[in-house]
């Protein structure tokens, strides 16, 4: 069995050469030159704050919000931790967009036939066996990938060996249910723009509460209309029959 | 010389048409040069005015359907019947409206049926998709019996009465679930819509408020038919619906406080800020004034304090949905968004569509008659005790 893969991201070490998103560029085969945001065109991007340099990409959440809001399942989270998009089934209702914790995936504006986009883990070179081109071409080792589990390890070791340096967090350990990108800082995440109040359970679950009820709703709602509308449907029916005998009644008098 | 039209020139027909044309103009942009040319729209605000009116709001406006079906078909109350026809007409055209609507909005209409052969049992949109869909159909067929009566076709006419209170049973399960599953659309989005409209209760919320707009809407196309064609219906019929109105305000109401006062947001009433006064106009205009104006029973009886209060609910639960689904968003968002004047262009060409199809269907369809001056086959359908039994007791 595939054991779940993460990226791990340690900005203390970004010196923002930019390898990676150009990499990212020529590996999903995205046209033009470093961009500041991301974008259709751009699956990651090195952004600098304070003189620190940070990485914006898909954070790969274990339950994503992205799939779970598609109304056609077009993403698809994979063994390996990859959140995949399937461009065929995407109708373009962008609620993914607008549900992303991360505010992540784009869209293509311009197009007549437009996707989603976002990064996707390289899913095609994790396949083939190979590491996601943004981890392979990092020089300093700000990107590395491996096994989720020994990446967290890795993570911790960093923090205790230098507690001076590092914030006490792995961003994406816990966030929203966890990630499969992870991140140290020496500053706090939220002082960076990354969401700091998303807390540890799956937002999935906030809409999974209110919809799992749809189904008895459903049934005992339409079982408690028609039981209403027999009621008093045969109420008025002996209402009207008690009419009828007491004008015969009378009638039979006269 | 004068050249004689076959219509008379007036200025609602000519505003009629210069937003045809612009919204012609705007869905021409949008086909050929897609989303991105034709609207504000971008990748930190990817919902708006498309979203929000046309397909929230829209939806919403077209509740009075069910409740008013429900109302004459499951609780007997016969009463509303002169109400039932147009009511579920302007559903119907409403939820038509959506559809065209969202065709737009989409970025991939050519696979609008997606949903139906990969659907994700997960997705409130999902639900709400299935629900649209098996909706319009059901209120298509509640309407179809106008049409089979204009075109004298006895048989199908039958057999839809056969099954008309199954069907609007079915009518109003299917609205109840779209109309809360539309509230729930935003629960998954606890970070990004402002605190005054977060809330775990938006589904409560929105199926509350989507009965008291159906019964506003009610009200308010009542009083316009009665302007452009004279069909009165009976008055009192109308304030009872006003009566019922006010009922579901206070409960609206009184759910909002409860929500505030368990979420404890109080401190941020008055923050000086844009989401404040919307917040503010919201809730005074949209949901006060029209109790207080119901409340009072003089206004309540007259016919123009009647459409003011359902004017004020429809303006209310507008800006309460484009809240919800736009504005909430625009601080978490970074970025300002106000719509394009295609998107606007095209959102007025839908109404004023609603509106103009709404009309021609007065005029052609046997809508706005009394059901004694109906055919014999549906007076029999309705009987008479059925007139008074149920209804509510005299303001």
């Amino acid at each position: 069995m595939t054991k779940p893969k993460a990226l791990l991201i340690d900005i203390t070490k970004c010196i923002g050469c930019q390898a990676c998103a150009l990499a990212c560029k020529e590996v999903n085969g995205l046209p033009g030159e470093e961009e500041e945001e991301l974008s259709a065109t751009a699956y990651t991007v090195v952004k600098e704050k304070d003189g620190l340099y940070y990485r914006r990409l898909c954070m790969h959440c274990k339950e994503p919000t992205c799939a779970s809001v598609c109304p056609v399942g077009a993403f698809e989270k994979t063994p390996e931790g990859a959140v995949i998009y399937h461009a065929h089934k995407c109708i373009g209702c962008r609620y993914c967009m607008q549900a992303c914790p991360f505010s992540i995936p784009t869209y293509e504006w311009k197009k007549r036939a437009p996707k989603v986009q976002k990064c996707i883990m390289c899913y095609q070179r994790l396949k083939e066996g190979e590491i996601p081109a943004c981890a392979e071409v990092c020089p300093t080792g700000a990107t590395i990938f491996g096994d989720r589990e020994e990446l967290i390890q890795e993570a911790r070791k960093r923090i205790k060996d230098d507690p001076d340096l590092y914030v006490d967090h792995i961003y994406g350990e816990k966030e929203a249910g966890g990630t499969s990108v992870l991140m140290l800082s020496s500053v706090p995440f939220e002082s960076l723009g990354f969401p700091a109040n998303l807390g540890d359970r799956p937002l999935p679950e906030l809409t999974w509460a209110a919809l799992k009820t749809v189904p008895s709703i459903a049934i005992f709602g339409g079982a408690i209309l028609y039981g209403v509308w027999w009621i008093i449907d045969r109420r008025m029916e002996l209402a009207e029959y008690k009419t009828k005998q007491q004008d015969s009644q009378s009638k039979k008098k006269t | 010389m004068s050249i004689k039209l076959p219509f008379k020139i007036t200025f609602w027909k000519v505003v009629l048409l210069l937003i045809w044309v612009a919204g012609l103009i705007a869905a021409i942009v949008r086909v050929t040069r897609g989303l991105g040319a034709a609207t504000n729209l971008s990748d930190k605000f990817p919902w708006g005015l498309w979203v929000g009116f046309d397909v929230i709001s829209g939806v919403g406006l077209a509740a009075g359907g069910f409740t008013i079906a429900a109302a004459v078909y499951v609780f007997h109350v016969k009463r509303f019947y002169p109400v039932l026809k147009p009511t579920i007409l302007t559903a119907f055209l409403g939820y038509l409206l959506v559809i065209v609507g969202l065709l737009f909005d989409v970025g991939r209409p050519d696979k609008i049926y997606n949903p139906l052969f990969m659907g994700n049992p997960h997705s409130a949109l999902f639900e709400v998709a299935m629900c649209v869909m098996f909706y319009t159909t059901v209120l298509f067929f509640e309407f179809s019996p106008n049409i089979f009566e204009r075109l004298g076709w006895g048989g199908p006419k039958r057999w839809i009465g056969r099954v008309t209170v199954p069907l609007v049973i079915l009518g109003v399960i299917l609205s109840t679930m779209h109309q809360s599953s539309l509230g729930s659309l935003f629960l998954i989005v606890p970070q990004k819509l402002y605190v005054f409209w977060y809330s775990a209760s938006l589904p409560l919320f929105f199926y509350v408020s989507a009965i008291a707009v159906g019964c506003a809407m009610v009200i308010f196309e009542s009083h316009l038919s009665f302007r452009a064609f004279g069909h009165r219906l009976k008055h009192d019929v109308l304030t009872d619906i006003g009566r019922i109105l006010l009922v579901v305000l206070v409960i609206y109401l009184l759910m909002k406080i409860y929500d505030f006062y368990m979420r404890g947001v109080w401190s941020q009433f008055f923050v000086p800020r844009m989401e404040t006064w919307l917040f503010w106009l919201e809730v005074l205009a949209g949901v006060v004034a029209p109790i207080i104006l119901l409340s009072v029973r003089k206004i309540r009886l007259s016919a123009r304090g009647l459409y003011l209060a359902a004017v004020c609910t429809i303006a209310g639960f507008l800006l309460n949905r484009l809240n919800v689904s736009t504005t909430g968003f625009v601080a978490s968002s970074g970025v300002n968004y106000f719509p394009s004047w295609m998107e606007i262009a095209i959102t007025l060409a839908l109404v004023s569509t609603g509106f103009f199809i709404f009309a021609m269907a007065a005029r052609y369809l046997p809508i706005f008659e009394h059901p004694e001056a109906n055919s014999k086959a549906e007076v029999a359908s309705i009987p008479k005790r059925a007139l008074d039994v149920g209804a509510l007791p005299k303001s």
